[in-house]
């Protein structure tokens, strides 16, 4: 409260005629003792504006930048109401500073307002919504051809650069892959037994684990983890290259960035996935495995008998394929928001979170994709 | 020249007479940079286009466009080194790839180009081990690398101190005088404009339009007050 009261004692604000407007500033106007909120007086000077407004520091003491900030913002808005402004009462260096500031024209090339109503912005979205899509189209066309030219062997990147992306995408996801499938098979296991162990069919926890993790959680939680690893890092790197101009460097080189930055890094971690599906398949099946021996009292051959009889080959053939498709979808997500990304840091990080969320979505869109056409094909 | 429905600049019109310095100015914001990477290829004209010897680029076919690339190359203003390779496989780039030399013949050339820079003993380093100066020059000794006719330098002096900034401009003037390199300079810097430029055209950001064209010299007595202002920074 006393800082309000020493706040209304530093500024006063008179009309003591018609038209003219005084601004009384006593006291110390510093960062520190804080500022008067200008957009009170700024107020009174739109509701009523003056054809004068004067300045009176007679009372002054001491003063830095608060009171210069304070002074321009209200000789900016008695200005534009067509009011004379009398500094003179201020001390010199606040009139030389406010003179600067002063000296370029606002630049005024302010945006025309947005038109607000719902049926425009409701467009907006539409016609930015329909401009991402046909980008993604055209991205997803630039790397067909792409990969066209690697068939052709006419396809122009380096081969460290697959070989260095086959290492990151596949060995340097082991250990996360292991941990995350591991425990998933287990949680899959306990989940499942709960329910069977009403009707003493613990035993069938091997089959639930085994098509469920080889057939679908397997792959599907890899290319959920994948997407926060790979697909986050692809966006990140060809993203900070964008705002570096090293993909226009590549460009003008004759150098197609599709082709030298996409094709290896999508033929990597395609190839990679189905590895690290298997891999996740077998640590899945591991802790299911390892719940139902420790935790449900099933013994370890049976439950392996069990598994073999309930696992065709196909269940795993299935896991696999959606693997590498996930991988695939994981890749081109995080190359193209990379590419697209804009020229900034902040654009780097905005690139990084949609290739992770897009690829998470169409990772899932692409399961349930295969999950019906599989179904229709009776497999 | 637009970005959407933004124009930036329209009724931008001049020529590049071969081995000559001829630099593209004019105040913050004006376009400088938009206009190298229209002439480079990187950014589509809202209207007319670029001509080599003629040779329409925007309106070429591919091969057309890979063999108008392989007459210029490019100093962006950081360089824009790729930071996953070394110097001397950032400057054999262009060498492998676009000309399809063998490896070891490339990487004599791209020693050779970096020595002339004088960053000879820096072959192997990342560019996030040299300095901002170095970086330049291996970026530099990366567009010579194909002996190219047409040489584009984005804002040379960015980032400069004014004695490599000097040395850039004699290594420039060294690369018109005995090779008859031509060379596309946006600049600022005066001291740059008046001793390297043959030639040049001033872009001015409010009228979005080019408002002089032609020697240094004779623009500081141009009938724009803004261009002749510019060229004698501010005192007449």
């Amino acid at each position: 409260m006393s800082a309000l009261a020493d706040a209304e004692v530093r500024l006063r604000v008179e009309r003591p005629e018609p038209g003219l407007l005084v601004l009384r500033v006593s006291g110390d106007w510093t960062l520190d003792a804080g500022m008067p909120d200008a957009d009170e007086v700024v107020r009174d000077i739109e509701s009523d504006p003056p054809s004068r407004v004067r300045f009176d520091a007679s009372g002054l003491g001491r003063w830095d930048t608060a009171l210069v900030a304070y002074v321009y913002r209200v000789v900016a808005s008695a200005v534009e109401g067509g009011a004379a402004v009398d500094l003179s009462s201020l001390p010199e260096g606040v009139r030389t500073l406010v003179g600067i500031a002063r000296v370029v024209p606002h630049a005024g090339a302010a945006r025309p307002p947005e038109d607000d109503a719902l049926t425009a912005r409701v467009g907006r979205v539409a016609l930015r919504a329909w401009d991402t899509m046909s980008d993604a189209v055209a991205f997803l066309g630039e790397t067909v051809i792409a990969f066209a030219a690697v068939l052709g062997g006419r396809a122009r990147f380096r081969r460290v650069d697959l070989l260095h992306a086959l290492e990151t995408t596949g060995a340097g996801a082991l250990g996360i892959v292991a941990l995350i499938n591991f425990l998933i098979g287990a949680v899959l296991a306990f989940v499942g037994a709960v329910q069977l162990a009403q009707f003493g069919a613990e035993i069938y926890v091997a089959d639930l684990v085994g098509i469920g993790i080889t057939r679908e959680l397997g792959a599907l939680m890899t290319g959920i983890v994948m997407c926060g690893r790979t697909g986050a890092a692809f966006a990140a790197v060809l993203g900070t290259m964008t705002v570096n101009e090293e993909v226009d460097a590549l460009r003008t080189m004759g150098l197609k960035p599709v082709e030298f930055l996409v094709v290896p890094r999508v033929l990597a971690t395609g190839l990679m996935l189905p590895a690290l599906v298997a891999y996740a398949d077998l640590l899945g099946v591991l802790g299911g495995g390892l719940v139902g021996v420790s935790l449900l009292g099933l013994g370890a051959v049976e439950f392996v008998e069990q598994l073999r009889s309930a696992l065709p080959l196909r269940h795993v053939l299935v896991g696999l394929v959606k693997g590498g498709a996930f991988g695939i979808v994981v890749a081109l997500a995080g190359c193209y928001y990379g590419i697209r990304c804009g020229r900034s840091a902040a654009a780097v990080g905005e690139a990084t979170t949609r290739a992770v969320v897009s690829g998470i979505v169409f990772v899932v869109v692409v399961d349930a994709a295969f999950t019906v056409a599989l179904h229709v094909a009776g497999l | 020249m637009a970005y959407g429905a933004r124009v930036v600049q329209r009724d931008v019109d001049f020529e590049v007479g071969p081995g000559e310095i001829f630099v593209i100015m004019g105040d913050s914001g004006c376009g400088k940079s938009t206009l190298m990477r229209h002439m480079i290829g990187l950014h589509r004209p809202a209207a007319g286009d670029v001509l080599y010897d003629g040779e329409a680029l925007w309106a070429a076919d591919e091969d057309a466009v890979d063999r108008i690339r392989r007459r210029f190359g490019v100093l962006y203003q950081y360089a824009a080194l790729f930071s996953s390779m070394t110097l001397v496989e950032n400057v054999s780039l262009p060498l492998l790839e676009t000309a399809g030399l063998e490896r070891a013949l490339a990487a004599e050339i791209a020693r050779l180009k970096l020595a002339l820079v004088g960053l000879a003993g820096f072959e192997e380093h990342y560019p996030a081990e040299v300095s901002g100066g170095m970086k330049k020059r291996a970026g530099l000794a990366r567009a010579m690398a194909l002996d190219p006719e047409i040489l584009y330098f984005d804002e040379p002096s960015a980032g400069l101190d004014p004695l490599s900034s000097r040395r850039l401009d004699d290594l420039i003037l060294e690369l018109r005088d005995s090779l008859g390199t031509t060379i596309v300079l946006v600049t600022h810097e005066l001291p740059s404009i008046f001793e390297l430029g043959d030639s040049a055209v001033f872009l001015d950001a409010e009228r979005k339009t080019m408002t002089a064209k032609g020697r240094p010299g004779e623009l500081r007595e141009a009938s724009d007050p803004k261009v002749r202002a510019f060229l004698s920074r501010g005192r007449l």
